[in-house]
């Protein structure tokens, strides 16, 4: 029986939204507020869901202490109050909450094996989140 | 493709009427909603839209232009609105959470340029939403 779990993590970073391919002023009528040197931060919200059968002998998709420790390990330390432009993923991609999606998207998919991800999803703020699920089209 | 929800509130008065049914059908079919002189929801909708990441910019989106668009075409047009007798689409069409989904989906899918629209969710209550993809 395939069950889809979905688990919620909170970390905070800081960014500025700004791209070396625009002039300055292209920069600020795409950007806005968000081009402000000095950055900004957020409180993000990230879910990740994963799917697979459910074990007979435990009655889980997956071992909750392997998920939060992939997660812990691979993506709040990594982003979890740190400047989003200052970091080696985002030397080039500008750090879009579309393109921190995805980041996070990949560093889940390459390296947890405990059971399938079906997607993640980030709230950037209470009104708006972003999902991807590896380009596939939406199920949901 | 990345998806990207949007959510906006709104509050608006509404009441269920049929003028094809009786007084009876009516008050048996819509019960309490359909008190004429109507009553109201704080409405919160969610816009999803999808697309590629632009690779310049990354976004599916201009943010900007969305909470422009959602402004114009849903907040000005049904904020604090009695939805029967303010909002075109409801004169002849019965404001349930189901049409004002696909009201507002109408309103929104030919205004995208750069991504298309995935879903529009309408809760009428916490307890209570109405998911539209468009036509099937």
């Amino acid at each position: 029986m395939k069950a889809h779990l979905t688990r919620r993590y909170m970390f905070s970073a800081s960014h500025r939204l700004h791209s070396e391919a625009m002039s300055a002023q292209e920069n600020v009528s795409t950007y806005g507020k968000c081009n402000n040197p000095h950055g900004h931060g957020h409180n993000y919200a990230l879910e990740v869901t994963v799917s697979g059968p459910v074990d007979q002998s435990t009655g889980m998709v997956c071992n909750l202490v392997d998920l939060d420790g992939f997660v812990e390990r691979e993506i709040l330390e990594r982003f979890d109050l740190q400047n989003l432009n200052q970091l080696d993923e985002f030397a080039e991609p500008v750090p879009t909450t579309e393109n921190l999606c995805t980041v996070i998207y990949d560093i889940l998919q390459r390296g947890f094996s405990h059971a399938h991800l079906d997607k993640v999803r980030l709230e950037e703020t209470m009104m708006n989140s972003f999902e991807y699920a590896g380009g596939k089209e939406a199920i949901w | 493709m990345v998806y990207l929800t949007r959510k906006a509130e709104f509050a608006a008065s509404h009441y269920y009427h049929n003028p094809a049914f009786t007084a009876e059908e009516n008050q048996r079919i819509f019960g309490k909603c359909n008190n004429p002189n109507g009553h109201g929801h704080n409405y919160v909708l969610e816009v999803t839209v999808k697309g590629e990441v632009d690779p310049r910019s990354g976004f599916v989106v201009d943010l900007k232009q969305l909470k422009a668009i959602l402004q114009r075409e849903v907040l000005d047009a049904m904020d604090h609105r009695f939805l029967n007798k303010e909002v075109p689409e409801f004169l002849h069409r019965i404001p349930t959470t189901e049409n004002l989904a696909i009201a507002i989906w109408e309103r929104l899918a030919t205004k995208l340029s750069t991504a298309r629209l995935h879903r529009v969710r309408v809760y009428e209550t916490p307890d209570l939403f109405v998911d539209f993809y468009g036509e099937e």
